[in-house]
């Protein structure tokens, strides 16, 4: 049951980081991928529908981990807890960014908390889990980058993939800048991890640059998102042994009858979560079209 | 000033905040919807003029909602690490509960339902708000019978100096959260019932459109059914609070001593006789027990200590909430009576109508204030003190940068709120627009 709970864990955060992944490249990208407002407004619409349901992935995670494991949910994120203020500091700033820049008279400050609150989360995220299993700065560092370059790289091929014209050229051109950083930095860093899911993760950032070198914009976005499922599976693979320095899961775990409870709850609620999230999908699957 | 100090400011700062937006939110996404189906049912236009006009005010306050609640859902590890690891195995099941049934819910259909307007067929599309608002009601729910679990423990056993839950279907169904919640909710529904008063007042001074006079008498009506509800299920609580928690009753009273046929003060001064009694069990002769003499039981149950809350806050806040609370709903009451039978607004009632946005919100404050300030010392009543609750690892720097953060941050974005929907309210309705072209019809009809 323990195990379970584990994975269950391990699949929301891993849901968290694709969905939300390309959400924050969006966000740090969509100044840099549009020439006019028209265009601004196209890039952040491929997200508008979506965003806020990905988020939840991240407040479902949370809230197994206090459930099922109250004293890993409880030693995380008080030892953590500037890097987790400023991770919150930036959903906020960019939740009401989303959705006020259409009703204020200057969405420049809207636009502004939209790029700092999506790469802040996107940097810090990667520099906690890195310090988690690593306890360094040099680690903090280089997952921060890590999951920093991979949000902007999935993030600009998610824009290739769901816009047209213009916006669809930079944000293919942004890609394979971005590309070129994620692999080096990605070789540096999930090395370091040398796990078979983190070096197929490298294979497969390096073939996302290709395909989308070769405009094959869905392929890519695949790759792109098997890398952040590899990598979060290698992670939650060595966090397994020891979830926080001197604790156990089992230590952590709560008792065997709110597990099952929860598993039942669990097992009854996903899939029509699954289900409806990806109908979103579905009903928003066109591009958005960009004139020019 | 420590550490602790600081934690529990955050945690008052960062919940009053967050309930400013959160009835909002719950009251008026059901009255959103409400509004569109009566445009699906009648196919009038005015029906949907509202729904886009209260929708885009909707969406302003739920941004802040959302924003606000994230911080809740980090906050209790961050600050509170003792408190998470002894309830967890309880306190947590119900927050996973209210992430998996219901925040998925409201937050991705809502999404469907902005994006949605040119391209879900429009029963579908009406289906996608109602899906959203009950989401956001639901949410309500798991989160209460969290927090009323923390005032009256059920369903659980302490083992090894951990809580474990023995029976979810008896936390589910704690007698504190069945009164609390349909009490939270309606109450919230009396917010967003003031706050569509307060818009429909504002117009009515400058226009008689019968489209406000519609929006008005509807929100009058459900003011008024709300606020039945919240005094029903607040005098339900009054009465568990005596058999639960006697110390809230007595601090809430400015009761000293054990008093048989206990009256209920107004203000200081002024009291009228056997009504405490009366209100917490029906019977006017009945002892309700003082602070003193429970400060005495306590310390022979736990030990020594204070066991008393902040007294004067406790008492304020009680009569805040039942006087603003009441006031509202009195005049709803009022002007349902005043408009009978398409009776126009007079203007006095139009401008009264603008207080119906303030008093309901400070009421649902004062009432937030009471429940949890009423509780201390405890944060879980009779097993776990607040000071023994607090991350021991988090210094008193941190808890003061993250407070001064959250503080400034939320005050400004209030502002920057009260700024938006005042300019929005002001724009009105927009006029219905000739037939959008191929070009506009991929724009979302409300956002971006």
């Amino acid at each position: 049951m323990i195990e379970l709970w584990f994975t269950i864990i391990a699949f929301l955060w891993t849901g968290y980081f694709v969905l939300e992944g390309f959400d924050f490249g969006v966000g740090m990208l969509s100044p840099l991928v549009s020439r006019n407002a028209t265009e601004q407004r196209a890039a952040l619409q491929t997200i508008g529908p979506v965003w806020d349901g990905n988020e939840v992935w991240l407040i479902t995670a949370v809230g197994a981990m206090f459930a099922a494991f109250p004293a890993w949910y409880a030693g995380v994120f008080s030892a953590f807890y500037l890097p987790v203020t400023l991770v919150l500091v930036g959903l906020i700033v960019r939740g009401v960014g989303l959705e006020w820049r259409g009703k204020v008279a200057n969405p420049a400050w809207c636009d502004l908390g939209i790029v700092v609150g999506s790469a802040l989360p996107a940097f810090l995220w990667g520099s906690v889990f890195a310090d988690l299993l690593f306890d360094s700065a040099l680690a903090a560092l280089a997952g921060g980058a890590f999951t920093l370059a991979v949000c902007a790289l999935h993030g600009a091929v998610f824009l290739a993939l769901k816009t047209t014209g213009p916006v669809r050229r930079r944000a293919r051109t942004a890609a394979m800048i971005a590309g070129g950083v994620t692999v080096p930095v990605a070789v540096f860093a999930l090395s370091s991890l040398g796990t078979a899911p983190a070096l197929a993760a490298m294979a497969a950032l390096a073939a996302a640059v290709a395909l989308i070198w070769r405009r094959r914009e869905g392929w890519a976005f695949t790759a792109t998102a098997g890398a952040i499922v590899l990598t979060t599976l290698s992670v939650f693979m060595e966090l397994r042994v020891a979830p926080l320095p001197g604790l156990t899961l089992a230590e952590a775990a709560s008792g065997d009858y709110t597990l099952t409870m929860l598993s039942w709850i669990g097992l009854i609620a996903l899939p029509f979560v699954l289900v409806y999230q990806g109908w979103t999908y579905w009903v928003f699957r066109k591009r958005v079209l960009v004139p020019g | 000033m420590d550490a602790l100090d600081l934690a529990r400011w955050q945690f008052g700062v960062t919940t009053v905040y967050h309930f400013l937006f959160v009835p909002l939110t719950i009251g008026l996404g059901i009255f959103v919807a409400g509004l569109q189906t009566a445009w699906h049912r009648t196919g009038k236009e005015h029906y949907l003029k509202l729904t886009k006009f209260f929708g885009k005010l909707f969406l302003i306050n739920f941004a802040m909602g959302v924003v606000t609640g994230i911080v809740q859902e980090f906050q209790f590890g961050m600050n509170w690490s003792e408190y998470s690891t002894f309830v967890g195995d309880v306190f947590g099941a119900p927050l996973a509960m209210e992430a998996l049934l219901a925040f998925f819910m409201e937050s991705t259909f809502l999404g469907l339902w902005i994006f949605g307007w040119d391209r879900l067929p429009k029963r579908v599309h009406l289906a996608t708000i109602w899906a959203a608002a009950i989401g956001s009601n639901l949410s309500a729910y798991f989160i209460l019978a969290a927090n009323a679990w923390m005032k009256h423990p059920v369903g659980y056993e302490v083992v090894d100096g951990k809580a474990r839950m023995t029976d979810l279907w008896a936390v589910l169904t704690n007698s504190t959260a069945l009164a609390q919640v349909p009490h939270v909710i309606a109450a919230s529904f009396v917010v967003a019932g003031g706050f569509v008063l307060a818009v429909c007042g504002y117009w009515l001074l400058k226009t008689r459109a019968e489209m406000w006079r519609g929006a008005a008498r509807a929100a009058l009506v459900m003011t008024a059914i709300a606020g039945a509800v919240v005094a029903g299920t607040g005098d339900m609580s009054a009465k568990l609070m005596y058999e639960q928690q006697p110390m809230k009753l007595a601090a809430a009273e400015g009761l000293e001593h054990d008093t048989a046929g206990a009256g209920f003060s107004l203000v200081p001064g002024i009291e009228i006789p056997k009504v405490l009694s009366f209100l917490s069990t029906n019977d006017p002769e009945a002892t309700v027990q003082g602070s003193h003499d429970l400060q005495r039981r306590f310390e022979q149950e736990f030990g020594p200590g204070d066991y008393r809350p902040n007294q004067p806050v406790v008492f304020w806040s009680f009569r805040v909430m039942i006087g603003f609370g009441m006031a509202t709903v009195g005049l709803s009451v009022l002007g349902l009576w005043l408009t009978r039978r398409r009776r126009e607004f007079p203007a006095w009632l139009s401008r009264a109508m603008l207080l119906a946005l303030p008093l309901p919100l400070l009421a649902a404050t004062a009432g937030w204030l009471l429940s949890e300030i009423g509780r201390q010392p405890w944060t879980v009543a009779g097993e776990l003190l607040t000071a023994a609750s607090v991350s021991p690892s988090v210094s008193l720097t941190e808890v003061a940068i993250s407070l001064t953060i959250f503080t400034l941050l939320y005050g400004a974005f209030t502002v920057a709120e009260i700024v938006l929907l005042a300019r929005h309210v002001r724009q009105g309705p927009e006029e219905r627009a000739p037939a959008p072209t191929a070009e506009e019809r991929r724009e979302p009809s409300l956002m971006y």
